[in-house]
């Protein structure tokens, strides 16, 4: 129990860090940024409290809008995502089986199986924080494609960073 | 009651939900308005501190072009040296002793969103106010909207609701410079008179109507201007002249009267 949550608490500061220090300058284009530190949602235990995890989505997103000046936009965003992981999860893999302290990452869902829950999520959070973020539904579709783009890129980070993060936990069984 | 606390306890997730979301949403439409985000102190010592961590690091690659641009910089101010320029255009180098400048630092900077702010390392403590202007070596690049101890953050161009009081250099018309690009390298002229007839390549200068600015700073070049028959005020692309993508040092410049000018404002007003 407390070695699974120094591990979250770990791996919640080096995400913040590498999006606040390398992520955040990257721009691919002009307007995608990968937004990986929601990796850190994602792999959050499948028997935690969802109220609990709403929570923490809050304040996690909160830490990236007082970096990016954004209050509240990427809080929203999140809580957003947060909030329909419980379905999403459940939409894809109604019949799993786990034990407690599981994460629903490569380990447990396989490959196409964490690009297809880690797609879906942040194409959510992208959108929410795309129309959030100009806060008008003028260039509807210009927005919408340029949510599609920016969770190709979240995606990518996040399934490289997960191969990095699920690699060690499996030396570490052996 | 009781049916609704157990109402509340069945549904928590989902109340709790939208108990954060009306937070986030609150939370956000405070950061909409320009005049509120002057009161909410975005520029924290503590974000501040760890951003300049980076900063720091990345200097180092950045020293090369930082040469070039003081080079440059150097260069365009021996200009102005009277030896150099005898006739002196009293109305642009008159030394205004009403503005100090104050070098700085860009601690982070974003070209990338539709709101863009610079984190700059001088604060209070040096004697950074709201409503101080920024300037890169190139021209116009922001105005103070916080500041902290140590730490200011302003609001580049580069962002919804920057607007800046303008005039084409040519012929000192009136307008003004606002960003809706999609790209950080133009803005867009508004409040173009339409018996003006702009060419690319016209330059774009403060007004110095503002109390922030002084007059006559690089703001950019006109790219093209498409005149419309039936509008009475037009608009123009400009391309700005600080290069925000490699924004690195910049000068605040302080108006020293400007509380005695806006006093004054607000008494004519008044009467």
């Amino acid at each position: 129990m407390t070695v699974g949550l120094v591990k979250h608490i770990i791996r919640f500061v080096l995400l913040i860090l590498l999006q606040v220090w390398v992520l955040d300058n990257v721009s691919l284009g002009g307007f995608v940024i990968p937004y990986a530190y929601v990796l850190f949602v994602l792999l959050l235990p499948f028997n935690i409290n969802k109220s609990l995890m709403l929570i923490i989505a809050f304040f996690t997103g909160l830490i990236m809008d007082f970096f990016g000046n954004t209050l509240g936009l990427h809080a929203a965003s999140l809580v957003l995502m947060a909030f329909a992981r419980p379905a999403v999860l459940n939409f894809y893999f109604p019949r799993i089986e786990t034990q407690p302290g599981d994460e629903p990452g490569i380990n447990k869902l396989g490959m196409g199986g964490f690009i297809k829950y880690a797609f879906s999520l942040i194409l959510i959070f992208q959108i929410a924080l795309t129309f959030l973020e100009v806060f008008t539904f003028h260039h509807f579709f210009a927005l919408i494609w340029q949510s599609v783009l920016g969770a190709f890129a979240t995606t990518f980070v996040v399934l490289l960073l997960e191969l990095l993060f699920a690699r060690r936990n499996k030396r570490r069984l052996q | 009651m009781r049916n609704l606390l157990l109402f509340l306890v069945k549904h928590q997730f989902v109340v709790l939900f939208l108990i954060l979301e009306i937070t986030a949403f609150i939370l956000l439409s405070h950061s909409f308005s320009y005049q509120r985000s002057l009161t909410f102190n975005a520029a924290n010592d503590l974000t501040g501190n760890l951003l300049k961590t980076s900063a720091n690091v990345s200097d180092y690659f950045k020293l090369s072009e930082e040469n070039q641009q003081l080079l440059a910089e150097n260069a365009t101010l021996r200009d102005m040296l009277p030896d150099r320029q005898p006739l002196v255009d009293s109305n642009q180098y008159s030394p205004d002793s009403i503005y100090s400048y104050i070098p700085a630092r860009v601690i982070r900077n974003t070209v990338n969103h539709h709101d863009n702010f610079i984190l700059l390392n001088k604060g209070k403590a040096e004697g950074v106010t709201k409503e101080t202007g920024v300037l890169s070596p190139q021209g116009v690049a922001g105005i103070i909207i916080g500041v902290s101890e140590h730490y200011s953050i302003a609001m580049s161009l580069l962002n919804q609701h920057a607007k800046i009081s303008a005039r084409i250099k040519k012929d000192n018309q009136l307008v003004n410079v606002i960003w809706d690009e999609d790209n950080f390298r133009d803005g867009t002229v508004v409040d173009i008179p339409s018996h003006l007839n702009l060419e690319s390549g016209d330059t774009v200068v403060t007004s110095g109507n503002s109390f922030i600015f002084p007059g006559g700073i690089n703001l950019g070049t006109i790219v093209s201007y498409q005149k419309s028959e039936n509008r009475s005020l037009n608009r123009a692309v400009l391309r700005f002249s600080t290069d925000f993508n490699s924004l690195h040092y910049v000068y605040l410049v302080k108006n020293l009267r400007k509380h005695e000018q806006e006093k004054l404002l607000e008494e004519a007003e008044a009467q």
